[in-house]
């Protein structure tokens, strides 16, 4: 029985297994979740909605990046998504995956120099990848249909992601370089920036080739697809 | 000086101008839904760490004042959120814009000098943290230490508005109605990474860490150092999709097996079980809708029919990945 009752937080984790499994929507998920954590780990009720409250209000940091929205709103009135789609379709060598791969190469280098917030999805993918890359594949593929050109778009935004976690660490001032150095120092172990952030180089040069090769890849993908 | 209040307010009242655009809009069904749930992020954004001054409030049980009101208001602010969400309250409005053809035609006539305002906000942000950092202008102290980026995030946005409406003149409300045709694109998804990171935090305060971290650590056989390490790699990505965040994972896994295990009995190289280990939870975070803010957000940001979308296209780089993570621990760290 003591056994059970150690293990009763866990039930938190079950229920947003479930919950995404389901498809039940997040925010529900996510406070249910939360209260039953809190309330199993023996906490009273106005405790878990204030520790909720507390560490929300703590993350509004994470919104500062939605400032960008009428910008990029603005450029699009205006055509900025044509206009990228107009500037690929007048190189002839543009793919879709060659292009994502610059990307990538370009993400990857500003992120190991610390520069992590020039890109993103609002600010660089929204307006300017996603439409390029799709101006590609359809240049080369005239009847794309619709489910390829939904993988273009997720393409996009993967790559994004991976030159963005698989650069940054090779800056020493990054956020979880700090957190390695100090959940070490804990024990003891004492660690300069540098010394751990040039263990993330063979990492990066790892998740370039893996994705560079399947952005490639993707290329021939779509062309097996049209057929 | 500068510091991250001056962001939230000018952020809070973008949002309070969505919530008040949103309550206008005849044409939107869940009007009302829209305008209290962009309100209420504003409400978060203008006043979240002022909730902290009001009167006292007595519950019978409960007497709150100071922090831990501000904090209990908060959390009710949470709890609407997610109710308006997760019940249906809001829905996808269609603010005025302009249409395929008109955009056709502006981006001919413009060319490609419309590049120009989109690069301004992540020149801005580039430049601004270089000669900021770099200088000694640092050394006076003007921005709040280590959130220069986002001071200069800010700064770009307000350049570029500035740059654009003196350029193509558009109507006044043009860019908070543009902003509120994205920002209802998106939906809740541009709350959920703040509600996760709040999960996060009511996660570690139960102890779950500690519960995974001696599960895992039961699993281990003793004597085999790769299979330690093999251990350490996939609990380290396993345990970062269950909290979504690699930086909540690390401490955990580094406690019950990076430290006492591969650093201290098998006398591996900490800088290499740190650094790789820490990758092998970002590999974790590429297959996890928990990771709202990179998987889920970009999803509705696309408007891709699957939630899931971005998940899928990452899954192929995340494994081979994680195991070329596993690999590199077990061959870098016994050099």
């Amino acid at each position: 029985m003591t056994d059970l009752l150690y293990y009763l937080p866990l039930l938190g984790i079950v229920i947003v297994v479930f919950g995404f499994a389901l498809r039940l929507n997040p925010m529900l998920v996510v406070t249910v979740a939360a209260l039953a954590t809190g309330l199993f780990a023996g906490r009273n009720p106005v405790e878990v909605v204030s520790l909720l409250g507390k560490a929300f209000n703590d993350n509004r940091i994470i919104a500062i990046v939605w400032i960008v929205l009428p910008i990029v709103g603005l450029l699009e009135r205006y055509g900025l998504q044509q206009r990228a789609s107009t500037v690929i379709r007048s190189i002839k060598a543009a793919t879709a995956g060659r292009l994502l791969l610059l990307y990538l190469l370009l993400r990857q280098a500003t992120a190991a120099l610390g520069l992590t917030s020039i890109a993103g999805h609002p600010q660089t993918v929204r307006p300017l990848v996603a439409p390029m890359a799709l101006a590609a594949a359809e240049q080369q593929h005239r009847d794309l249909d619709d489910d390829s050109k939904e993988r273009v778009k997720a393409y996009s935004a993967a790559t994004d992601n991976v030159g963005l976690f698989f650069g940054e660490d090779i800056f020493i001032a990054i956020g979880s370089i700090v957190l390695i150095q100090a959940t070490l120092a804990t024990y003891g172990i004492a660690l300069s920036p540098l010394e751990l952030a040039v263990w993330a180089i063979p990492t990066a040069i790892a998740a370039f080739i893996i994705h560079g090769w399947r952005l490639l890849r993707f290329d021939r993908t779509l062309r097996r697809r049209r057929k | 000086m500068i510091n991250m209040h001056w962001a939230y307010t000018l952020v809070g009242l973008m949002f309070a101008a969505f919530a008040i655009y949103s309550a206008l809009d005849r044409t939107n069904g869940k009007r009302f839904g829209n305008a209290a749930f962009w309100g209420l992020m504003a409400t978060s954004l203008l006043f979240g760490s002022a909730f902290a001054y009001l009167p006292a409030l007595n519950l019978g049980t409960f007497f709150l004042a100071g922090e831990a009101l501000g904090n209990f208001l908060n959390g009710l602010l949470v709890l609407a959120l997610a109710g308006l969400a997760g019940f249906g309250f809001i829905g996808r409005s269609s603010p005025p814009t302009t249409t395929e053809g008109e955009r056709l035609t502006w981006s001919y006539q413009l060319g490609n000098k419309l590049f120009l305002p989109a690069l301004i906000i992540p020149a801005t942000a580039l430049i601004g943290t270089l000669a900021y950092n770099y200088t000694q202008v640092s050394g006076w102290g003007w921005i709040e230490e280590r959130r220069e980026t986002y001071i200069f995030l800010c700064l770009g946005a307000l350049l570029a508005l500035a740059v654009l409406i003196a350029w193509l003149r558009p109507a006044p409300a043009a860019p908070l109605q543009e902003g509120r045709r994205l920002i209802d694109a998106i939906g809740w998804a541009a709350v959920l990474p703040q509600m996760l990171a709040a999960l996060g935090v009511v996660f570690a305060a139960a102890g779950v860490g500690t519960i995974i971290g001696d599960a895992t650590r039961s699993m281990i056989p003793e004597g085999s150092i790769f299979l330690t390490v093999l251990v350490f790699g996939l609990g380290m990505a396993l345990f970062t999709m269950i909290m979504g965040n690699a930086f909540a994972a690390f401490p955990v896994m580094a406690a019950a097996i990076g430290v006492p295990l591969l650093i201290q009995t098998y006398q591996g190289d900490p800088a290499v079980i740190g650094a790789i280990g820490m990758l092998a939870g970002f590999c974790g975070t590429l297959m996890t809708p928990m990771a709202a803010n990179f998987n889920i957000v970009p999803a509705a940001l696309l408007e891709l029919k699957d939630r899931n979308g971005v998940i899928k296209a990452q899954i192929g780089t995340a494994l081979p990945l994680l195991a070329v993570n596993i690999a590199l621990i077990y061959f870098l760290a016994w050099r």
